[in-house]
């Protein structure tokens, strides 16, 4: 498919200041002071993102994806001015004209479970094992509303019926360990959906979960977002996950996007060597079976120490071709084209990029 | 929950009769197989200075002469329906429940111990409750604000507290606020009863003492427990809800961190009930641990076997106690 | 002894080449059970039995790759540990080049050791965090009492540079490494044996994808230089996939159905197999969304316990073709579709396989 026919657009061009996007993240930086220096988690990052729209964002361990979801949701604690025990944050991120940022720990709050919510991936360890699960449901409820104990539980009852646990007005009295593994993650997302929450985020939902239970909650997850029209990040290193549920998708390595675009495009014509890395890396079970896996070579980067130029060039096969710029100059995440929609920070030629793709990586995913 | 408490008494009371047995093994049988006679240890039991025909009578009386397990018997239903003794002069008789019969002071030797029991739970109780309290309060403070001055005075404190025993503190805390500067009564045990403003100030230096120890302890597991909980995933999504602060320490990661700490408070706590013996030896008191003590000293075997198993029975109360407690504080145990 | 002689060493000592039919099995495996007793109260009375591996009839063959599929408490792990001998079964038996291996003592196992090895998932855990790099690969020489030519820390270095490690790191500590590297650890001990079978359970899942690829890629070079025989105990079917020469699909600690690589991703005969295999996220934003899920066979509730499994057929509660029959009898693991020119079985136990 030719770029021209492209039906998916990013819900707004970066860039474009005129009607900010319902959430919008600008130039976010979240470091942490340690001993042994500064670990740069998130290192300028910036996307947007609308309501009944879902972002994937895919990366390795400590590619920064994590801490992302944890800082958009202000889950961490903020450094004191020494820069010490915690996040430093810089940037913006402007969830429907409020910027988070800037804002107090109690306005944080107030926004936490109402507006913006999260969905965990281990959902066992997530919950409170002394509470029942309704009761925990009821407490999410009852934090943003003024409601009665017997209203808010006839909500979680509600809530538990709408994300398919059978028998919810006697499930509501279990604990979280009398669910099963697929059946608690559901009772997860009915907490995180209690107060209708317009922005979600769910942090590897279905890393836990076997295969048939991960197939129910990704319906589920994708029936919902329809249903509550909320902005949904997903965020994993299931490439399959991602291309199920995303309408755009965010490559991140050391804490930075190196690849940023509409699904169809980074799927279909990925630009950034890391990305052809990661297709190569999966074995697909839509494909003939590949006589060898195509790895990238070495180890995720550490974020306190980070290559100088392209955080990826110790293990690109390519920054041969574009000279000492690799190694020296961090590239900047640039379109691709003129229409702004698919970003890759890369310093390859776009011709050189594409050629590579279609020639050499293309025949071998 | 029913079966699980029934099941668990059952237990207890399994566990209770071993102990009579080993107690019994201990003070009657033990010295036989170390080769002493009937004779030698019925002179044991009653002090000395009784004729042989008496010490014949005395044997019999304590089953001596006896085989292993009719005397065991004999022991167990003393114990339920009372029996009668003899010193070699006079018939005691020594009513149920029957734990022996002391003949250095002539008392039965249950009554004895529960006489001094109230010394000893207004000890372990006051104490207890302080210590709780502060313990876990610091403990919590401490790790909510994980190194701050706070934090590192209570850690500081609390090495103090671990570090000190009672009969250093106690002898101390005496000399400067009941002689320099006279602002406590030198701690004599006044009943409950008899006067309650009285029990509480002679009461108080015994409590601050017993308990300094006990809280170090407490700050240091609360504060670690706390840790873990706050680092927990329950946590974070406690905060993800949107809770206020104070409502994700004090409701989520105090309930995880609090349950072990029951379990610890239970077994310390019944462990004091059998005897708070250094508290009550540094402050004179005469509670249960003191008469264990002097039992020692006079070689009174009836009455320390009476104290050990008034002891055991404590700390086998305490351990169901616990257990049911557990049950109740965490729904996971109960299934299982 | 340098590494090309190990490899040619190794090679002749073991045949080399995919399931081939006519070879004797390295390892039969019949009716193969665990079944873990459930104590309660205080007399421990058992109350019920978990059949955590309830049946499982299976044969690998010299140099081949049988995978080993199934969900979370399918009963796979415990399954490899019994091939291995970690585990003694309850039931059944396991035969190794023609000796029942069953309920050999420890002593009895030590020799076979050498020629059955394990790697487990974590190789975080399973490494002793206080032993050099060099200790840790060395142990089994240590523990048979093999002086290998050239002496034992040549040999090391050899099996380090055949993982792809430096020979240097012979005495660094596990810590020092990442994931990856400590996976490639774990491989290099269990070789250090020149073992005929190699089961691995979980090896890549703890890894990161990139990484997962790289070892991956590890496991099919030393077999088509070593020629050994592996299981291969995963749940990620694309994996498995990829590396095998025949797969199981376990369910409720039973085969489901077994058949080579191809034919069971090609034509999967089994409703459970198809549920599964239906089931796993393709990486094609074209099928996205309501497109995705038509095609999906989204199985009903969740796996049943081990510790009361249906009657009949295990997977009937879950089934869209379930009957009465599949209820009353239990369908046995048999062959279907006649015997294959290659003499390759594929085995469904169902009783309406596609």
């Amino acid at each position: 498919m030719s770029r021209e026919t492209e039906v998916h657009t990013l819900s707004v061009p970066p860039g474009g200041t005129s009607d900010r996007a319902f959430l919008d993240v600008r130039d976010l930086r979240v470091h942490f002071g340690t001993e042994d220096g500064l670990v740069k988690s998130v290192d300028g990052l910036s996307f947007q993102l609308e309501r009944g729209r879902t972002l994937g964002i895919v990366g390795e361990s400590g590619s920064g994806k994590s801490v992302t979801s944890m800082s958009l949701l202000g889950l961490h604690p903020r450094a004191d001015r020494k820069g010490k025990g915690g996040a430093i944050l810089s940037g913006e991120i402007w969830l429907d004209g409020q910027e988070l940022v800037s804002a107090t720990p109690e306005q944080l709050r107030a926004l936490r479970g109402q507006k913006m919510a999260m969905i965990f991936q281990d959902p066992l360890s997530a919950m409170h094992p002394y509470y029942s699960v309704g009761a925990q449901i009821a407490e999410a409820y009852r934090v943003h509303n003024e409601v009665s104990k017997a209203q808010a539980r006839k909500r979680a009852i509600e809530l538990l019926d709408r994300v398919g646990i059978p028998q919810p007005d006697s499930r509501v009295d279990d604990y979280p360990h009398q669910f099963s593994g697929g059946m608690r993650q559901r009772a997860m997302i009915a907490m995180a959906l209690v107060c209708n929450p317009e922005l979600l985020i769910a942090d590897e939902p279905t890393t836990a979960l076997d295969v048939t239970v991960q197939a129910q909650i990704l319906d589920l997850m994708r029936d919902l977002q329809k249903e509550f029209n909320s902005a949904l990040i997903i965020i994993t290193h299931d490439l399959g996950v991602v291309a199920e549920l995303a309408d755009d998708i965010m490559v991140m390595y050391g804490g930075k996007a190196v690849e940023y675009g509409p699904a169809k495009s980074v799927f279909t014509e990925p630009e950034h060597p890391y990305a052809w890395g990661l297709l190569g890396s999966m074995p697909r079970l839509d494909r003939p079976v590949q006589d060898r896996l195509l790895p990238i070579p070495g180890n995720p980067p550490s974020l306190i120490n980070l290559p100088s130029g392209c955080a990826f060039n110790p293990r690109c096969a390519y920054k041969e071709a574009c000279g000492t710029a690799c190694t020296t100059v961090v590239p900047e995440l640039e379109p691709t084209d003129g229409a702004a929609k698919h970003l890759v920070r890369c310093h390859l030629p776009v011709e050189t990029r594409r050629t590579t793709f279609t020639e050499e990586i293309r025949n071998h995913l | 929950m029913l079966t699980f408490i029934a099941r668990r008494l059952v237990a207890a009371i399994g566990l209770l009769i071993v102990v009579s047995f080993i107690t019994f093994v201990i003070f009657f049988v033990v010295p036989q197989w170390a080769g002493q006679t009937p004779e030698q240890m019925a002179r044991a039991y009653v002090g000395r200075g009784t004729t042989p025909a008496e010490l014949q009578i005395v044997e019999t009386r304590l089953g001596f002469n006896q085989a292993f397990l009719p005397h065991y018997f004999d022991y167990l239903k003393a114990m339920f329906v009372g029996t009668t003794y003899f010193d070699g002069t006079t018939y005691l008789h020594c009513s149920a429940p029957c734990f022996g019969y002391s003949f250095r002071t002539y008392q039965e030797v249950w009554p004895t111990v529960l006489s001094v029991f109230p010394v000893t739970l207004s000890i372990a109780l006051g104490a207890g409750v302080l210590w709780l309290i502060f313990g876990v309060a610091s403990g919590v403070v401490s790790a909510v604000f994980k190194g701050s001055v706070w934090d590192r005075a209570s850690m500081f404190i609390s090495l103090l507290g671990v570090s000190l025993p009672v009969y250093f503190i106690a002898p101390l805390a005496m000399l400067v606020l009941c002689y320099n500067w006279s602002l406590l009564p030198s701690p004599t045990y006044v009943g409950f009863t008899t006067n309650p403003a009285s029990w509480a100030e002679n009461m108080i230096l015994p409590w601050t003492c017993l308990a300094f120890g006990y809280a170090a302890l407490y700050t240091r597991l609360t504060r670690a427990g706390m840790l873990d909980a706050m680092s927990e995933d329950f946590t974070r999504t406690a905060r993800a809800k949107g809770l206020p602060e104070h409502r994700v320490i004090g409701k989520h990661a105090l309930r995880a961190a609090v349950t072990p700490i029951v379990t610890i408070f239970g077994m310390d706590f019944g462990a004091l009930l059998g005897g708070a013996v250094l508290a009550e030896q540094a402050f004179s008191m005469h509670g249960v641990g003191a008469l264990a003590i002097n039992s020692i000293a006079s070689q009174d075997f009836p009455m320390i076997m009476g104290v050990t198993l008034f002891a055991a029975l404590f700390v086998i109360l305490a351990n169901l106690v616990v257990d049911v407690a557990y049950a109740a504080l965490d729904p996971r145990v109960r299934l299982a | 002894m340098s590494i090309e002689d190990y490899r040619s060493e190794a090679i002749s000592t073991t045949s080399v080449g995919t399931a081939a039919s006519g070879t004797e099995p390295l390892m039969s495996v019949s009716g193969l059970q665990m079944h873990f007793p459930v104590r309660r109260g205080v007399l421990h009375r058992t109350v019920g039995t978990v059949k955590a591996v309830d049946g499982v009839d299976l044969t690998v063959h010299p140099g081949e790759t049988l995978g080993l599929v199934g969900e979370s408490g399918c009963g796979k792990s415990t399954t490899g540990r019994m091939l291995t001998r970690l585990g003694e079964p309850t039931g059944g038996s396991i035969v190794f080049e023609g000796r029942d291996i069953t309920h050999m003592s420890q002593g009895q196992l030590r020799p076979l050791r050498r020629d059955i090895q394990m790697v487990f998932q974590d190789p975080q855990s399973s490494l002793n965090p206080r032993h050099t790099i060099g200790t840790i690969v060395g142990a089994p020489f240590a523990i048979q009492g093999v002086e290998p030519p050239g002496g034992r820390k040549k040999a090391v270095q050899d099996l380090l540079s055949l993982v792809g490690l430096s020979p240097e790191h012979y005495n660094r500590y596990p810590h020092e490494f990442s994931g990856g590297q400590r996976q490639r650890i774990g491989i290099a001990r269990a070789l250090a044996l020149k073992p005929k079978l190699l089961v691995a359970d979980e090896p890549v899942s703890a890894l990161d994808v990139s990484i997962q690829a790289q070892v991956v890629n590890l496991f099919e070079d030393i077999q088509a230089e070593l020629g050994l025989a592996y299981v291969f105990i995963a749940h990620d079917l694309s994996v498995v996939r990829h590396i095998s020469d025949r797969v199981a699909v376990m369910y409720l600690g039973k085969i489901m159905e077994i058949a080579p690589r191809d034919d069971l991703y090609g034509t999967p005969r089994h409703p459970y197999t198809q549920a599964l295999l239906s089931a796993v996220p393709l990486p094609d934003p074209d099928r996205k969304g309501e497109e995705a899920s038509r095609e999906r066979i989204l199985l009903q509730g969740d796996v049943p316990s081990p510790l009361n499994p249906p009657s009949g057929c295990r997977f009937r509660t879950r089934c869209w073709k379930a009957q009465d029959i599949c209820a009353a009898q239990e369908p046995p693991l048999m062959q279907i579709g006649g015997v294959r020119p290659t003499g390759v079985e594929h085995k469904v136990a169902c009783h309406f396989p596609d």
